[in-house]
């Protein structure tokens, strides 16, 4: 078993067999999580602190629960609320920290980088619960468990991701992780939401739906935020639903066992019909959510026994 | 008068495009005489001199014309912890830059007589070097109502710019393009369409992508160059474009040049020696405006510069402190210092063979100092004798602990570089020697 970093950063830093030793590890505690005994103490004695810089429910919880789950001290810190509104600088609130001694920091950011340069100044494991458009690794790994286990493998898969591509970390990092894994990445969405150069990045580009989705094993869907709905990058709501929207019809191009996936919050009837997300033969929404605990405890876990190593 | 002999000096003619060894003989504050040298005649000028004559033996380096470097901006007024005319003109002189031409981005703005008489002063009575300033086009830069252009150009404004602002409002542009054109007042503007690049933190392209950086197309510097260029052909003003640094800007540079327009063009010496994934992992040293280009523009443009098509290149010095830059990168401020680097970072430009020396000379002293009308950048008699003497293969690394700006924030941090300034010259009398 191998997994050298001191952070989870984002999975650019990872190799393909280091994913592999967090999703077995995650294996684990998918076990534990389900049993009568959802307690272990890989964690206990050691400080987590959640720092979220942008607003997030669910995100924050599945951390929080995964660090309670394995016996650490956790501690929510909302910082949108705080001192950054008081004028401290980013490096400044590091620098507190640091004086709390924590062990594991999971950071949540609205600019892209900024975890990266958190990361730089603390003197503990720092985990990256998205950078602004950069990378949300955690949320690439348990897409990553979902399909491994819904599809017995996470190689040679063809996978789309659809929507939102250009402001979305989930799809940065997914795209990364999957193209590590040497799975065909399909990219479906409106030209506007696309980064500029991403066909360099070793994924097909489409900006019809059923062209795209055809013979796929998965379908992941983004959320489309609701701010760039009207007018700035998509003409409607109801337009994009109409081209981009996952309904039965545009699944159908897609093979008959195809599971879909979704990060959440959905808003549905905008990026996704509503009977599609609630179908239990395809949709493994809720499992994702399920996983996200499990690979977060896989990820702490890691991350704390090299904390040990190299603090002993 | 007393005089200085320079002798065993590469001397570099950036008018006449040439390096050739020789001697220079320099007295009330200007070039006396040139001459050449040969070994048959190179004890001849060891014992000639006269008594009173000083004899610098310049062992065989290079000495050239002082950089005249358009676009340095120093933090007076307003933010003198980042850099103060004193420290700017110090780390000038270590540069090898004899002339500072200063911008008016500054807090205030210097948008009026009196904002440029204070900092005329200052420079008079703290900067080792020639200062001459730059005053804002539009009132508070903010692109709405011209300066007192006129009394600008008696208080000794030598060039009018709003910088980094574009004024977006086409008939305050024209109106104050065709009022400068009437005194014969050099507009200086920066190429950039305004609106398409807001917010933008890197150029558009995989590297972004990859980092989630807010990205700007470089076709947004065409755009603002092309709606530039129309404008000087409606108006007739005297243009300079701070910055171009994209290869689909040049042909439409080209074709105004060709049409007659009254246009030059300038560079910066980072976007000429850096590109795009310089920036790495967030590094916001590297955070430049506009952004650093691909590999393929920071080469097209380094071809205009070897070709004329580009006349300037500046160091675009920008200091920043700590605190401005120890940011997330989308929201760190914008610049590096290069005043002190400016010299051995072109150095990389005549070492990978992208450009012959006196060439690359001519867009650092000659071009500049002709197109604002100053009589320096020359090595000719009865030009002023600001010279720099330099080691063009000196490596070194680079430590950014010791630059004499009050800023560090130098993308060159660690950098092996080639290329040391051993002494700097004002009017002939020695303001900086290596130690």
């Amino acid at each position: 078993m191998t997994f050298a970093h001191r952070h989870l950063l984002g999975i650019e830093q990872l190799r393909p067999d280091e994913i592999t030793t967090i999703l077995d590890l995650a294996e684990d505690y998918v076990t534990l999580n389900r049993g009568p005994n959802k307690h272990s103490d890989v964690l206990a004695g050691l400080t987590q602190i959640n720092m979220f810089f942008e607003n997030s429910t669910r995100t924050q919880a599945s951390f929080e629960l995964a660090g309670k789950r394995l016996g650490a001290d956790v501690m929510n810190m909302a910082m949108q609320a705080s001192s950054v509104k008081k004028g401290e600088t980013l490096i400044d609130t590091a620098l507190t920290l640091n004086a709390m001694h924590p062990d594991l920091l999971v950071v949540r950011h609205p600019h892209s980088g900024a975890v990266d340069l958190l990361a730089q100044k603390v003197n503990c494991a720092v985990l990256n619960a998205g950078d602004g458009r950069h990378e949300h690794p955690t949320q690439a790994l348990l897409d990553a468990l979902t399909i491994r286990r819904a599809k017995g493998r996470l190689h040679r898969l063809s996978i789309a991701i659809c929507g939102d591509i250009a402001h979305s970390r989930v799809a940065r990092s997914n795209i990364i992780l999957l193209g590590k894994m040497e799975n065909r990445i399909k990219l479906i969405g409106p030209p506007t939401l696309m980064p500029s150069e991403i066909e360099h990045f070793g994924v097909e580009v489409y900006d019809d739906m059923k062209e795209g989705l055809e013979d796929v094993d998965v379908v992941m869907m983004l959320r489309l935020q609701k701010e760039r709905m009207d007018g700035g990058f998509i003409p409607s709501e109801r337009e994009y639903y109409h081209r981009f929207g996952l309904d039965a019809e545009k699944l159908g191009h897609a093979k008959d066992d195809a599971i879909v996936m979704h990060p959440g919050p959905m808003n549905r009837g905008v990026e996704i019909d509503g009977d599609i997300a609630d179908d239990i033969n395809r949709s493994v929404i809720q499992e994702q959510v399920e996983m996200g605990v499990a690979v977060r405890m896989a990820a702490m876990d890691l991350l704390a026994r090299n904390l040990k190593a190299g603090r002993a | 008068m007393t005089t200085t002999l320079f002798i065993n000096a590469k001397i570099i003619d950036p008018e006449a495009g040439t390096e050739a060894l020789g001697a220079l003989r320099v007295g009330g504050g200007v070039i006396k005489e040139v001459l050449t040298q040969t070994p048959e005649n190179a004890e001849m000028f060891r014992t000639r001199n006269k008594s009173s004559e000083t004899v610098v033996d310049c062992g065989g380096k290079y000495l050239a014309p002082g950089i005249v470097d358009i676009g340095v901006k120093v933090c007076e007024p307003g933010e003198r912890h980042k850099e103060s005319y004193r420290t700017a003109g110090l780390a000038a002189a270590a540069g090898g830059v004899t002339t500072m031409i200063t911008r008016p981005d500054t807090a205030p703005a210097i948008d009026n007589p009196e904002a440029l008489e204070f900092v005329i002063r200052r420079a008079r009575e703290t900067a080792p070097v020639r200062v001459h300033a730059m005053a804002a086009l539009t009132k508070g830069r903010m692109g709405r109502e011209m300066t007192e252009i006129g009394f600008l150009m008696d208080a000794g404004a030598i060039a009018f710019t709003d910088c980094d602002a574009v004024v977006t409002d086409t008939k305050v542009l024209s109106r104050a393009l065709t009022y400068a054109r009437s005194l014969g007042a050099l507009v200086i503007a920066h190429p950039q369409e305004p609106i398409l690049s807001a917010g933008a933190a890197a150029t558009s392209g995989k590297f972004a992508s990859l980092r989630g950086l807010p990205a700007v197309s470089p076709m947004a510097e065409r755009m603002g160059l092309d709606r530039d260029i129309a404008m000087i052909e409606m108006t007739g003003a005297r243009y300079h474009a701070d910055q171009i640094t994209t290869a689909r800007a040049l042909p439409a540079l080209e074709r105004a040049k060709a049409n007659g327009l009254d246009i030059t063009a300038g560079t910066s010496i980072h976007h000429l020696t850096l590109n795009a994934l310089d920036v790495a992992d967030y590094r916001t040293f590297f955070k430049l405006k506009p952004p650093l280009r691909d590999e393929d523009d920071r080469f097209a443009v380094g071809e205009a510069v070897a070709s004329g098509l580009i006349d300037v290149i500046s160091s675009m010095h920008t200091p920043q402190d700590e605190e401005s830059k120890r940011l997330p990168f989308e929201e760190a401020a914008s610049g590096a210092v290069a005043l002190e680097t400016f010299l051995p970072a072109a150095m990389r430009l005549v070492h990978s063979g992208a450009i012959e020396l006196p060439l690359l000379w001519r867009a650092m002293s000659y071009n500049p100092a002709r197109r604002l009308g100053l009589p320096s950048g020359r090595m000719r008699v009865g030009a002023p004798a600001d010279l720099v003497l330099f080691d063009a293969h000196a490596p070194f690394v680079m430590d950014r602990a010791k630059l004499r700006s009050k800023s560090r924030n130098t993308p060159f941090d660690g950098a092996r570089m080639q290329g040391k300034v051993l002494a700097t010259y004002l009017n002939g009398e020695k303001i900086f020697e290596a130690s």
